[in-house]
């Protein structure tokens, strides 16, 4: 037993293929038999994905999901920055680049407003429970934009760590729900085509949650989005610690 | 060889992502801005070029290919690894900027893309 568990974490990123390769085809197995396709095995898989994630995180205590895990350490290389960042880059082998150029401006439009909406949420839900401090009202409504411009805010505006962590937590809920409810939402909102695709990677902005929402709904709308969602969290470390803050710095 | 295509992946990820670094940096943000957006416009100029030319053979192709074909299970792999604990801990007020966030942007993209829109529409490929 022992010997076996030491060959799964020596090879923890073949350990998992074949775990990701097993929950891809229970999810389809699932999609096929119990939805009759209704609900896409792609969808299915994230969210176990999710539940795993869950699992190991309360297992464990630590920040990584599944990935804590000894022997499921290679979920972490397989699904970390790096392999993400390359298979989402290869998705746009096989873009219409005319799309991408026709949509290209009101893509860029639709960042800043995606910042500016999500932010002010963050800050309408902060004041409401109470929150009044300037640089506190501004991480929390940097962290609804996304999980990363919330704690990079935070810290430079000197927000406590507690408020820190708020952000952490609100721009995750963020990732998950868009990664669980794009399927869903997709055709009431005319997620059907790579300008709306395009538009929705810039009002969402997280990179995670909109690839993984995109490709549950319809892989091939995955390069538009993911192309306007990486400018997101950039776009946001920029706004958020100066314009926007000096706006709630003369509002409050 | 299957090989050529996914260099030139590779290749196209690391010009944009130190491009993004590079923006970042002259704007003065510990950031990368874009930089996997301008991977992939790297990835679509390089492809077109080369394919014109007739370079990019059915296996250099499949190198790039592949990579796109396992994306879906890099994803949920992503998915198995995000701090679920966390966010939930974060209690109500996490939990309500999120949906709001969720919901108000999910209600824009249909505002956003009819307005503005093309005056033809480009039929897709």
């Amino acid at each position: 037993m022992e010997s076996i568990k030491n060959v799964l974490i020596e090879n923890s990123l073949v350990t998992a293929f074949a775990l990701i390769g097993l929950t891809m085809y229970l999810s389809y197995f699932i999609s096929t038999k119990l939805t009759r396709g209704k609900l896409h095995g792609s969808a299915i898989a994230i969210m176990l994905g999710l539940l795993l994630a869950y699992y190991g995180g309360t297992v464990t205590g630590g920040e990584k999901g599944l990935a804590d895990i000894s022997i499921f350490a290679g979920i972490g290389i397989m699904g970390g920055g790096m392999l993400r960042d390359l298979a989402i880059i290869s998705t746009a082998f096989g873009v219409n680049f005319n799309q991408v150029k026709s949509a290209g401006a009101i893509g860029f439009l639709s960042l800043f407003i995606g910042i500016f909406l999500s932010f002010f949420i963050g800050v309408i839900v902060a004041l409401s429970f109470g929150y009044s401090n300037a640089v506190d009202i501004t991480t929390i409504g940097a962290g609804t934009a996304t999980y990363i411009v919330g704690p990079v805010t935070g810290s430079a505006l000197g927000a406590s760590s507690e408020v820190i962590t708020l952000s952490i937590a609100a721009g995750l809920i963020k990732s998950m729900l868009t990664m669980i409810f794009t399927p869903f939402a997709a055709k009431f909102i005319g997620l059907n085509n790579p300008r709306s695709a395009m538009i929705f990677g810039g009002l969402m902005g997280t990179t995670s949650g909109t690839a993984a929402g995109l490709a549950a709904t319809d892989p091939k709308l995955v390069p538009y989005g993911a192309m306007t969602a990486t400018f997101y969290t950039g776009l946001g470390c920029l706004l958020c610690p100066s314009l926007l803050y000096f706006i709630i710095q003369l509002t409050f | 060889m299957v090989i050529y295509g996914v260099a030139i992946l590779a290749i196209s990820m690391l010009i944009g992502v130190s491009a993004g670094e590079l923006i970042g940096t002259l704007i003065g943000i510990d950031s990368n801005i874009g930089g996997v957006g301008l991977s992939m416009i790297i990835l679509i100029v390089a492809v077109n070029s080369l394919s014109k030319k007739g370079r990019l053979k059915k296996p250099s192709q499949d190198g790039i290919a592949f990579w796109s074909a396992i994306y879906i299970p890099i994803v949920v792999a992503m998915a198995a690894q995000q701090n679920v604990v966390a966010a939930i801990k974060g209690g109500p007020l996490a939990v309500l900027a999120g949906v709001l966030a969720v919901l108000i942007s999910f209600a824009a993209v249909p505002i956003l893309s009819k307005s503005n829109k093309p005056k033809k529409e480009n039929a897709s490929k």
